[in-house]
């Protein structure tokens, strides 16, 4: 076995410091490690999203990504946003337009979507289309989900007016 | 679905990664983005002993412009590239490429120097570094050395770089005045590989174009330059005719495969179909921007 390393890195603004071993990826750091079963693990090689968290405010694959890089890095996941008594208002466009079934791919699509929504104007369906088209939803089929990022996209250029 | 155990080495220079790279190349791989090596990891289909995790070298992020061209540090994330002001206005044909490179959470971590070392075959970056014939720009225990982007990839997931080798900087010569320049690609979903690839440049002067240069990914086991196709544009006048016939000669000039995605007809086909989009679209942005 590898050498284990002791990282420090903070995860929806808590501080946390732990001994990895350093092939250990985030995905099951955040899982295994800390708990947080939030982030959930699909492919496991970079193609479904679903594993999809924020490294210092930018979205990436956290199966991707190996806990020992994480030292000194500011992690989100789908915890830090909401909880069910007080969604966050990504969350409630996703509860008001149905924009989840079975929920797998949930976490890693809000995760995407904060980013999204913070990067691009998102002003047409094709532009959301193709923002999302890094994450696999196998129940929907994908309309309730554009649904939801049109309307958080609304929301966020009334916020902006205001 | 987990990698095999590594000794991992996280260096905070330049120096100190090329001493432990000298050290260890053949059993040892550079992290960047980690976008391609990642998945290889998880899969086992590489297992190196040591990986040395280059993502601490910030001196190797940056973008500076240099006599009209533009100097792009290895660790630059293809996200910076898609955004940056300075890619757009000096090489848009890279702005309009980056659209393409996969998704925006891979987008975020992927880095150029990763994506030129890792030689896809149907990759959008080193297709466009071939275009521009980039510098790629390396560092060894044995000093600095720099290889031209067109002998540079020499088969699918193979360069010319040695085990010792760390690609630190590409540079991308000013283009001509006058250069108008387009790039397309046909997947099946946007961020998907290239089923193929075509870019473009056309350059002008007194009604003849001086120089065309046409790269293509995807129909070919590393990214190409069709010579053949660039020698028949030159010194020629730019009318619907000559392009419709460099296109087909564009698909008749590549080889390509048949898989899963896309038979070889079907590659050459594209090649001809998005080589015609391309040309015609570089030459008519030369046209609007020389007025």
């Amino acid at each position: 076995m590898s050498k284990h390393r002791t990282i420090k890195a903070t995860v929806n603004g808590i501080a946390y410091e732990r001994s990895v071993e350093p092939r250990l990826l985030l995905s099951d750091f955040l899982r295994q490690t800390l708990g947080l079963t939030g982030t959930h693990v699909g492919c496991e090689h970079g193609v479904c999203g679903a594993c999809t968290v924020l490294i210092d405010g930018d979205s990436a694959r956290a199966c991707l990504y190996f806990a020992v890089q994480a030292d000194g890095r500011h992690i989100e996941t789908v915890e830090g946003l909401g909880t069910i008594d007080d969604l966050s208002p990504l969350q409630q466009e996703f509860r008001e337009h149905h924009a989840l079934q079975c929920g797998f791919c949930t976490p890693g699509m809000l995760m995407t979507c904060v980013d999204l929504l913070k990067k691009y104007p998102l002003a047409s369906d094709a532009e959301i289309r193709d923002g999302l088209s890094g994450n696999l939803c196998r129940c929907t089929g994908y309309e309730h989900i554009v649904r939801a990022v049109r309307a958080a996209a609304a929301r966020r250029g009334r916020k902006d007016d205001g | 679905m987990k990698p095999a155990p590594f000794e991992y080495f996280c260096p905070d220079s330049l120096d100190e990664a090329v001493v432990l790279l000298a050290g260890r190349a053949a059993e040892a791989k550079l992290l960047a983005g980690g976008q391609s090596l990642v998945p290889l990891l998880n899969f086992r289909l590489l297992q190196p002993a040591a990986l040395i995790d280059i993502n601490r070298l910030s001196e190797l992020a940056f973008l500076a412009e240099d006599r009209g061209g533009l100097r792009i540090g290895a660790l630059t994330r293809h996200h910076a590239l898609e955004t940056s002001p300075a890619v757009a206005a000096l090489f848009p044909v890279l702005s309009e490429a980056m659209a393409h490179v996969a998704h925006l959470a891979v987008r975020n971590r992927g880095t150029i120097g990763g994506s030129l070392a890792h030689a896809d075959p149907a990759a959008e970056l080193p297709m466009v570094a071939t275009l521009l014939d980039a510098e790629i720009r390396t560092r060894s225990a044995a000093g600095p050395h720099t290889h031209d982007a067109r002998d540079f990839f020499t088969g699918p997931l193979s360069t010319v770089l040695a085990d010792d080798e760390i690609v630190t900087e590409v540079f991308l010569p000013a283009l001509p005045p006058r250069t108008g320049s387009a790039f397309a690609e046909f997947s099946l979903r946007r961020g998907d590989f290239a089923i193929a690839a075509v870019a473009a440049t056309v350059t002008v002067a007194d009604g003849r174009i001086t120089a065309a240069r046409l790269a293509v990914a995807g129909a070919d086991e590393r990214p190409l330059r069709l010579d053949e196709v660039e020698a028949s544009l030159a010194g020629q006048c730019f009318d619907a005719d000559l392009v419709e016939t460099a296109a087909r000669l564009a698909g008749e000039s590549v080889n390509p495969f048949t898989d899963l995605r896309a038979s070889a007809d079907y590659r050459r086909h594209l090649v001809a179909v998005l080589a015609r989009r391309v040309l015609t679209e570089a030459h008519a942005r030369i046209a609007v921007g020389a007025a």
